[in-house]
């Protein structure tokens, strides 16, 4: 059995699954100020004592990391950037908490400046001076080379309460969000630890020794004392866990889109061939453009009680909640007044949905059912519209290579699933209006959860070899050691695959979900005075996101 | 001031003329390398878009392509032409300020008979784009003076061909010298046909220019010249070959001078031509001009080996510039006179010239008359024979944009009497009509 709970600002969910079925499900209020009780009850809520010696597996989703972000509660951070020339430093994120100091790697990792260490060490000294315990060190180029990140990590050691080094957390390139991700992984560094020492404790209590991970943004899981070292890798994971929760009702051999209808938002994403798509660069959180890996989500201001109003003599849907529905005591009509006047949705009280809807109609000189109708109507064509646009944006992405530009394959979704309150009025509505198949999961209220639930442990991994230099580097490792002039492609991945199952294991992985594919593998020539000196090959390995075979056992 | 900055992306990474060419698969590798490092494509006012693929017609707008385009032309030239049909769009249709086509292969020594690949260029992008402007735009929005104001190592040949009769195209060129490197042109004597005399511009500089004498040509002489010629549009055929780290050519210029280059120049669109120093001088050159050319601020863009020694300007260089600086300003002044002067009062005139084919190994002779026209770029006929066997002989008429009736009626009847029998192809270009026909 697996216990999946998804911790949200409102409400704690929980469900009990085996073989992929909820045996049980339960919606407990948060404790804000208490993870560990919130997290207790919702344990509590689906599972007897019985239960709890069956179980194989736990994992957890939580907005915790999530909300201290947006809600501005972050530690203060030191940040060491080694920047090199290129963009200047005030077109840098976070300029105002950087020190620029001396040291850059070339596109090629190979050093373009070393390090100055008596400025480091001048650096420290301030650090100590100024209070700042959490240190973050970024180099340009820093996952070509790991060497400067390192050097700087160990002259800084001994003082400070913890370092991340760019490298670290993510094999790719991008130096400015490399910044604002080593960044945030300090800002919430001590927060997350806090939650991890609570969630030992809670495994204390239940007195079992099962594995316990937490939700990523990738829809991926990682193992609970595992994500101690890279915090920032569990913010946003509540659209992820959302989409892995859609999973199970996506087609593995075709093309999909999932729509998510909440009260003020709607949100949604895509599957290629049954796979989520991810975000192409990382995740955006507030200003913060990151390199966190995660779930590509678009998200438009309509949901079940968005505020509806006459403008004009034009309806106007969203962007606002006022509240509830008005047949559910709400200030203001709402599309699930609209739905219920239609008769599409028996819920809440009818002759208050009448009222709301009759009150536009007045406006707009129109009956309540065609007021209901024309509501309907807006509100299903604003969700199809963004779904069509989202579609035609990835269709849009540039592409490198003349193979990909005459080949790459065009997403054509075919089918949408359909979740939240309002979806079993909307979902054949929104369905004709793409032309798409629909399907409403059932228990689409704890969907979060039993996303958590079923979600693998997914990992990255970025190498590259320079057979010039005689040097492969694993970027997210930040290990480099030397390779014979005849490397090859294949003992590049080969390399690659042995280290990602390590780390896949380590982060908690099971054996049967250990499905490494090759993400993106390019060779170059390397060209000396017209003679070939060398190869740069690259290679990119993932566990993409996906259901744990472990569920269906 | 920020400005939003199209940029059109298209590295073309399975193309290469061979694995060892200057042309090959990796040469924007670690371009792509810097710019995603740097983050650019983050900034709100840089917007990256994908290439659409060139058609015939737009080709054919220009080129006269024998035997034909689907002999000559590989899928990466449809890219790299369809990449900057859509920078032009993405800035006629005011999505963007300005647009960089950082696109490969190259185009600027394609002419308008196109017999193979020669400087390792298929189609002119540059010139496919300016009359793909006129043509879907030129009438919405008056679009008709054009300067194209080429800063590759090499003499832009094939532009220089094909605009040399339009007189409401401006082409200046700077480059090494003609004597010193490929094509071998580009002397400051080449100034236009005899309906367009002027409106072609050469600026030879000598080996070892450097960062002081490449901006003192610019502000010296390109800008008061674009100043007078008052475009509607401006267009930089970015080469990026005159770095000093350059493999085949022997120029000092520097990554921070391109981009300072494109913060003065200010092009409405860059197109990326020639430049093979593909590990030491393209990542930061590029940098630098979508900086300059988004309005940000380039001034830390340096490459980890410049030398600012090396960059100390000899003063025979500077005596040199400052004579070029003289002449052409002179001849621009005077060039009503002295086209007069360089052409006879006759109504016709002919130009023959023996055109090779580097890449292609392949060598064309070719007789071209235009007709002499004060009213338009007047009608012009190529006879052109290439060595490449029976397919290699054509007889090519063109019909120039804003065609006078005269210049029209006399260009339909060489076209009709051309004898079909003597040639492998006669073909007609009427660009106004937009009309391309194979008799």
């Amino acid at each position: 059995m697996i216990l999946g709970i998804d911790v949200g600002g409102t409400h704690t969910d929980s469900v009990l699954m085996k073989n992929g079925k909820i045996l049980r499900k339960s919606k407990v209020m948060t404790d804000k100020s208490d993870l560990l009780a919130s997290v207790m009850l919702a344990t509590r809520s689906v599972t007897e004592a019985a239960d709890v010696q069956q179980l194989q597996r736990i994992v957890l989703s939580t907005t915790i990391s999530t909300n201290a972000v947006a809600q501005h509660q972050l530690d203060p951070v030191g940040l060491v950037v080694m920047s090199g020339p290129g963009v200047s430093h005030r077109d840098l994120p976070l300029s105002d908490k950087s020190s620029y100091v001396a040291g850059y790697m070339n596109h090629r990792g190979i050093e373009a400046e070393s390090v100055d260490e008596d400025e480091i060490h001048a650096l420290k000294k301030r650090f100590a001076a100024g209070g700042i315990e959490h240190v973050g060190v970024v180099g340009k180029f820093s996952t070509r080379s790991p060497a400067h990140e390192l050097t700087v990590q160990a002259l800084l050691a001994g003082q400070t309460r913890h370092v991340t080094v760019g490298h670290q957390l993510s094999g790719a390139l991008n130096f400015p969000r490399r910044i604002a991700t080593a960044y945030l992984n300090e800002a919430i560094w001590r927060l997350h630890s806090g939650m991890v020492d609570q969630l030992g404790a809670y495994m204390e209590q239940l007195g079992i020794d099962v594995p316990l991970y937490i939700l990523k943004a990738d829809g991926g899981t990682i193992g609970v004392e595992q994500s101690r070292h890279y915090p920032v890798q569990t913010i946003l994971s509540g659209p992820a866990a959302t989409i892995m929760g859609v999973l199970p009702f996506i087609s593995a051999d075709r093309d999909s889109v999932s729509i998510d209808v909440g009260g003020t938002t709607t949100d949604i994403a895509l599957f290629a061939d049954g796979a989520p798509l991810l975000e192409p660069k990382g995740v955006q959180i507030e200003e913060h453009k990151t390199l966190i890996r995660g779930l590509l989500t678009h998200s438009i201001a309509v949901g079940g009680d968005s505020h509806v109003r006459v403008i004009g003599q034009q309806l106007v849907i969203g962007p606002e909640r006022k509240g509830a529905a008005m047949a559910f005591d709400g200030p203001v009509p709402t599309p699930t007044d609209a739905m219920i006047v239609l008769g599409l949705a028996d819920i809440g009280d009818k002759a208050k949905a009448l009222a709301a809807i009759g009150s536009l109609a007045a406006e707009l000189g129109r009956t309540s059912e065609q007021t209901a109708n024309a509501i309907m109507d807006q509100a299903c064509e604003t969700i199809a519209a963004k779904v069509r646009s989202m579609i035609a944006e990835v269709n849009r992405k540039p592409v490198y290579t003349i193979h990909e530009m005459l080949e790459g394959k065009e997403l054509v979704p075919r089918e949408a699933i359909i979740v939240g309150g309002p979806a079993p009025y909307l979902a054949r509505h929104v369905g004709r209006l793409l032309d798409m198949a629909v399907v409403v999961p059932e228990n689409s209220d704890v969907i979060n959860a039993s996303g958590a639930a079923m979600a693998r442990t997914t990992v990255e991994l970025t190498l590259m070899a320079d057979t010039e230099e005689g040097i492969m580097t694993i970027a997210e490792d930040g290990m480099q050691t030397d390779i014979p002039q005849h490397f090859t492609m294949a003992d590049l991945v080969a390399v690659g695959k042995e280290r990602l199952e390590q780390i896949a294991r380590v982060a908690g992985a099971r054996e049967a979900d250990l499905e490494i594919e090759v993400a993106d593998s390019q060779t170059f020539n390397v060209i000396r005075n017209s003679a070939t000196t060398g190869k740069n090959i690259r290679v990119r390995l993932q566990i993409k996101p996906g259901l744990t075979k472990h569920a269906l056992q | 001031m920020k400005k939003k900055t199209g940029l059109v992306f298209f590295p073309a990474f399975d193309y290469a003329i061979s694995p060892t060419h200057p042309e090959r698969e990796e040469r924007l590798l670690y371009t792509q390398d810097q710019v995603n490092e740097e983050g650019l494509l983050d900034f709100d006012n840089i917007i990256e878009f994908k290439p659409d693929l060139a058609t015939a017609a737009d080709i054919q707008r220009v080129h006269f392509c024998v035997p034909g385009i689907d002999d000559i032309v590989h899928a990466s030239h449809l890219i790299a032409v369809g990449g900057t049909l859509t920078a032009a769009d993405k800035v006629m249709q005011k999505e963007v300020d300005n647009a960089f086509a950082l696109v490969r292969p190259c185009g600027h020594h394609s002419m308008r008979v196109v017999h193979g690949t020669r400087g390792f260029c298929t189609l002119n992008m540059e010139a496919i784009m300016v009359e793909y402007i006129r043509h879907k735009y030129g009438a919405s929005n008056g679009i008709k003076k054009i300067a194209i104001v080429d800063t590759d190592c090499h003499h832009g040949d094939g532009s220089q061909d094909i605009f040399w009769h339009d007189p409401n195209t401006l082409f200046i060129s700077m480059h090494q010298d003609g004597r010193t490197l490929y094509p071998g042109s580009g002397f400051p004597d080449e100034m236009g046909g005899p309906n367009a005399f002027g409106a072609t511009i050469n600026l030879p500089m000598p080996p070892d220019t450097c960062e002081e004498g490449f901006l003192y040509v610019l502000d010296e002489i390109v800008m008061p010249i674009l100043a007078e010629f008052q475009p509607d549009l401006i267009i930089n055929s970015a080469g990026q070959d005159n770095h000093y780290s350059d493999p085949i050519t022997n120029m000092k210029f520097t990554a921070q001078g391109y981009a300072t280059l494109n913060d003065r120049l200010k092009p409405d669109i860059a197109v990326l031509e020639g430049g093979y120093s593909i590990e030491s001088a393209l990542p930061y050159i590029n940098t630098g001009i979508i900086l300059a050319m988004a309005g940000m601020d380039y001034s830390h863009i340096r490459e980890p080996d410049y030398d600012a020694e090396d960059q100390i300007q000899p003063a025979r260089i500077t005596a040199y510039l400052e004579k070029l600086k003289e002449v052409t300003l002179s001849q621009w002044a005077n060039r009503h006179a002295l086209r007069n002067r360089v052409y006879a009062d006759k109504a016709f005139h002919t130009r023959s010239s023996q055109i090779y084919y580097d890449t292609a190994g392949i060598r064309e002779s070719q007789t071209e008359t235009v007709r002499t026209c004060g009213d338009c770029g007047g009608a012009v006929t190529i006879d052109s024979r290439a060595d490449t066997g029976s397919h290699g002989h054509v007889f090519a008429v063109q019909i120039p944009r804003y065609a006078c009736g005269p210049c029209r009626s006399w260009a339909e009847a060489q076209f009709d009497e051309a004898d079909a029998r003597a040639y492998s192809q006669v073909l007609l270009q009427d660009k106004d009509n937009d009309l391309y026909i194979e008799k």
